[in-house]
């Protein structure tokens, strides 16, 4: 893959404007600017402590952000770019892990709880109407007790 | 000498918990009373002591004590006082004995504020907190002793604070976020303890309410205080990254927040009991597991400690023995039988309890976003990241539908809701917010699916919040009369719904609207970000106390009028040679304006970054609002129970486990 | 009858533990190369030795090779060095250098004053071989097999223990299923 140093294409781009100073990396529009930015923060520096290639300094971090840049000039769609990336460094790269047979626990757990919550809220209100008219909840002890509590509040509270 | 005493102050202290955990217990439980008195003077020795011995170390920081290791390896005696200061919980040993501190100081406020609970209550919460004292001291004194000395050769000057630590957040995020994390070993404590005596009623519910609303408070502000620092000073505008270490703070409040709600209708209602104390159970084991998250190595973040094994098997030791003890008593002692109360399906209580569904899951997803990596490695599957765009993704419908349900659930009351009066309550605040809502996206210039729905929410919060007020403070004897008559708990919570839907209006509007450029500038250039521009001036050097640096100057205007002048360094510290990237930030309530220089280019060209961030002060500032609203609600008067009234319910508890178990709540 | 429910907290804080505990004292920033069961990715780089000659992905066929990832501006390289000298002499082992962004002068000196225990030494300046190879970091040692496919990464610095431990397992198991 032809390879060239970011700030021999930052020079040149910038010759090029005037208006406005370029981007690091030179783009023609901000869409692009903006879907580099996007590529940049999804992917993970195999190198640092969790940060990803838009905020870390390391030499492996600034390789990979040129390759996203050098593929993005030759026109690779992001999945091709994040493929290219993985095909190299692995999954660990990707702060987006697919939805396969590994991962399948990691993206239906949420779906599973709310739903299996839903399921028992909705048992215990259908419960609650079969029992039909309300039943005392406590002990007569705790009621009593409850009751006093009540009482003490409503009257501090309408002090 | 001094050191010595320090250490010599720990074991005393350990000792003490000893006594703490066995003696009150065992008078409890055989109804001895002269034993159950020892409770609070135990407590006070423990807290004496850990203090002085946190005393000691502080003192050695600030009088350069190089002969300890733990202060050659954390200062420098060119730091500034208050970092030497800060810099006792800069690192493992020091933040270790600060959670102690914190511990025993709850372990203390217990004991002040709880005179007026049952004695046999009270010896038994005061001694589960001494065993959870036990365990982290035997943890510092056997594995993490702070005050190890290094001689005789003691070296000249210290290795200095990490420079990312020697900061103004670093000084109060450590001390808020273990106020929280520890503070639900209190609403644990009682738990346990009503566990024990099979006294899971009303009463427990209400003891507990306030030290839980309390922690989550202080909890709530270490959280956005670390958001806050990170943002600052990690130089690149993040605000949360999701990273594992993140993660390990949010995991305590979301199961917290999930609490607080469900002890309300426990207390109540005396219903969702069994729920109600796992989920005490589960917040603290949430924090003990944050404890090791951080501690042991086993995930990669930006803010870990130095891993070391062995503090990490002694670690999960404690945490095994604590968590597993306390759910093996849950799943004896819990009631299990089913109420025969009746809820309509628009009660409060169950709005309540899908709120707990919604929390929970949220727990559950970062949960298992933050493990899954290990368990993929622990099946030799590979390893996998899970980042930002992960979490994103999956958390924002839950957030958003909590905040939903949160409008409607508003309005409703307890036992039953008539729908219909609900569905016409629920029409004005719901064409108001949609009005507001599409106001905001014209303002921001964008219509974006999820921008709307995260604003709407953040809206229909809010107006649902200040409809109920208005319909609760409407009295004959005027509006203001009626807004006195509120109790303060209830403006607690206005305050704290008000907050979350700030700092959701705050994620969302920087998260879809913020502008970030990496560009390449020279002295002269003008950048464009947004409406503003951005001019480059110059570059140039100034000293620090203990850094050199290169700062850049940078004019921000907007149309053509100077708003910001800002400074952004990179700094270069004198000891390690390591480098800083320090950001210069122009804040305002309604946006941020951003600049930070990165690397140097070539000669006179260096990249920068420029951002601008719309609201993102909202992020803290809703924080600050929950907190506000969590220590307004346990100032409220109810919870100060009268003597007598608790000595009463008191002396009917000696049937009491047996016919708790029995007429107990749902499980 | 509904207790077993209550069971369930403490089972899934078991399997946790269980986790947990296997994940203490494991480095999670060691990665498997993504390049296992595949062939050395195509090059084309000069040799660090003789400059006028090209290099490619052909130099790993025949025998079993450890490619070795290095630098004149790695410390660890340094340290690995001599176990890489005993490694040649004494092992026999068939060792490619890749001089990883460096400059051709720097490393001729260090080759020349500590001992050259490279076959070859594929030259790239540039980093572009280790990038394709997915380097983040040197010292790395890969093993490739005779048909030129990469079978094992090791990331940091290769020593005796490194070697019977790790690197020899892998070259036996290539050697017989080779």
């Amino acid at each position: 893959m032809l390879r060239i140093l970011c700030f021999v294409v930052a020079t040149v781009a910038s010759s090029m404007t005037f208006a406005d100073v370029s981007a690091v990396y030179g783009f023609d529009d901000r869409s692009e600017e903006q879907r580099y930015q996007n590529l940049i923060a999804e992917l993970r520096c195999p190198k640092c402590q969790n940060q990803n290639i838009a905020d870390s300094n390391s030499p492996i971090s600034k390789d990979m952000r040129n390759a996203v840049y050098q593929m993005m000039l030759e026109g690779a769609s992001d999945q091709e770019i994040v493929d290219s990336l993985v095909g190299r460094f692995g999954e660990f790269v990707k702060y987006k892990p697919d939805l396969d047979s590994r991962t399948f626990m990691l993206w239906a757990t949420p779906a599973i709880a709310v739903l299996g919550g839903l399921i028992v809220v909705v048992g215990i209100v259908v419960r609650s109407r079969r029992t039909g008219t309300a039943a005392p909840t406590l002990s007569a002890e705790e009621q009593a007790r409850i009751d006093k509590m009540l009482a003490e509040k409503n009257r501090n509270g309408s002090a | 000498m001094y050191p010595e005493l320090g250490q010599l102050a720990l074991i005393l202290a350990l000792l003490l918990a000893v006594l703490l955990s066995v003696v009150p217990l065992v008078g409890s439980l055989t109804g001895r009373d002269n034993l159950q008195a020892f409770a609070r003077p135990l407590t006070t020795g423990m807290f004496v002591f850990v203090g002085l011995a946190f005393a000691v170390l502080t003192h050695a920081f600030l009088t350069d004590d190089f002969s300890v290791a733990y202060v050659a390896n954390n200062s420098n005696s060119m730091l500034p006082w208050y970092y030497k200061f800060s810099a006792v919980w800069g690192g493992h040993e020091g933040s270790l004995l600060l959670w102690i501190l914190m511990l025993t100081g709850w372990t203390m406020a217990v004991a002040i504020f709880s005179r007026r609970l049952p004695s046999v209550m009270i010896s038994q919460v005061l001694s589960v907190l001494g065993m959870i004292s036990v365990g982290f001291m035997l943890f510092i004194v056997i594995t993490s002793n702070p005050f190890d000395r290094l001689l005789p050769n003691v070296p000249a000057d210290g290795a200095d604070l990490n420079p990312l630590l020697q900061d103004f957040g670093l000084i109060v995020h450590p001390p808020m976020l273990y106020m929280g994390y520890v503070g639900f070993a209190v609403a644990f404590a009682f738990a346990i303890a009503a566990l024990i005596n099979g006294r899971l009623d009303a009463a427990w519910a209400r003891w507990s309410r306030p030290w839980t609303t309390v922690a989550w408070a202080f909890l709530s502000i270490g959280i956005a205080l670390g958001s806050w620092w990170a943002y600052y000073e990690l130089g690149w505008g993040g605000w949360w990254f999701w990273d594992p270490v993140e993660n390990a703070s949010l995991l305590p409040w979301l199961s917290g927040t999930a609490l607080m709600h469900s002890l309300a209708v426990t207390e109540k209602r005396g219903v969702f009991k069994s729920w109600t104390v796992l989920l005490a159970i589960v917040t603290f084991s949430l924090s003990l597991l944050g404890t090791f998250l951080v501690r042991s190595g086993v995930l990669t973040s930006v803010h870990a400690f130095a891993s070391d094994p062995e503090r990490g098997t002694f670690l999960l030791a404690l945490l095994a023995i604590t968590i597993l003890a306390s759910l093996m008593l849950y799943a004896f002692r819990a009631p299990v039988v089913h109420v025969r109360s009746r809820y309509g399906s628009l009660s409060r209580e169950i709005f309540l309890l899908l709120n707990n569904v919604l929390l929970v899951s949220a727990t559950l997803l970062v949960a298992v976003g933050t493990l899954y990596p290990l368990v993929l490695d622990f099946f030799e599957l590979g390893k996998i990241s899970i980042g930002e765009p992960f979490f994103n993704l999956t958390f924002s419908p839950l957030a958003v539908a909590t905040g939903l349900l949160l409008g409607v659930g508003t309005f409703s009351r307890w036992k039953k809701t008539d729908g219909g009066w609900l569905a016409r309550k629920l029409l004005w605040p719901l064409a108001v917010s949609v009005l507001i809502s599409t106001a905001v996206m014209v303002a921001y210039g964008g219509f974006k699916p999820w921008a709307f729905l995260g604003v709407f929410t953040a809206v229909w919060v809010t107006t649902a919040t200040f409809w109920d007020l208005w319909d609760k403070s409407s009295s004959k004897k005027g509006r203001v009369h009626g807004l006195k008559r509120q109790s303060r708990s209830y403006y607690g919570m206005v305050l704290g719904h008000l907050g979350l839907a700030i700092t959701m209006a705050g994620a969302t509007v920087v998260s879809n609207y913020g502008i970030e450029r990496d560009v390449r500038m020279v002295p002269g250039d003008v950048a464009t970000v947004g409406d503003y521009q951005f001019r480059f001036v110059d570059i140039g050097e100034r000293r620090g106390q203990n850094f050199t640096a290169q700062y850049g100057s940078f004019d921000v205007m907007l149309d053509g009028k100077l708003v910001a002048d800002l400074h952004p360094e990179k700094r270069q510290y004198a000891v390690g040679m390591s480098v800083m990237t320090e950001a210069d930030i122009d804040a305002g309530l309604f946006r941020d304006i951003f600049v930070a220089v990165g690397e140097r280019i070539s000669d006179n060209a260096w990249a920068i970054r420029l951002q601008y961030k719309p609201l993102i002060r909202w992020l803290w500032l809703g924080a600050l609002f929950m907190a506000a609203g969590g220590f307004l609600a346990i100032s409220d008067r109810r919870y100060r129970i009268r003597e007598r009234d608790v000595e009463r319910s008191a002396a009917a508890s000696p049937e009491q486990a047996g016919t708790q178990r029995t007429a107990g709540a749902i499980s | 009858m509904k207790r077993f429910l209550l069971f369930l907290p403490l089972l899934a804080a078991i399997i946790v533990g269980v986790v947990l505990f296997a994940g203490i004292g494991k480095d999670p920033t060691k990665l498997d190369s993504a390049l296992i069961g595949k062939p050395v990715p195509a090059f084309s780089l000069r040799d660090l030795k003789q400059p006028e000659t090209t290099l490619d992905e052909a130099v790993f066929r025949g025998e079993i090779t450890l490619l070795n990832v290095w630098g004149t501006w790695c410390p660890s390289c340094r340290d690995e060095h001599d176990d890489l000298m005993w490694l040649a002499r004494e092992k026999k082992v068939s060792i490619i250098g890749l001089n990883y962004k460096d400059n051709r002068d720097d490393a001729l000196v260090w080759l020349d004053r500590l001992g050259d225990p490279y076959s070859k030494v594929i030259y790239d300046p540039k980093g572009t071989l280790g990038f394709d190879l997915g380097v983040y970091g040197a010292p790395e040692t890969f093993v490739i097999d005779a048909s030129g496919v990469v079978r094992y990464r090791h990331v940091g610095v290769v020593n005796g223990d490194v070697w019977e431990r790790v690197l020899l397992p892998v070259i036996n198991d290539a050697r017989e299923n080779g």
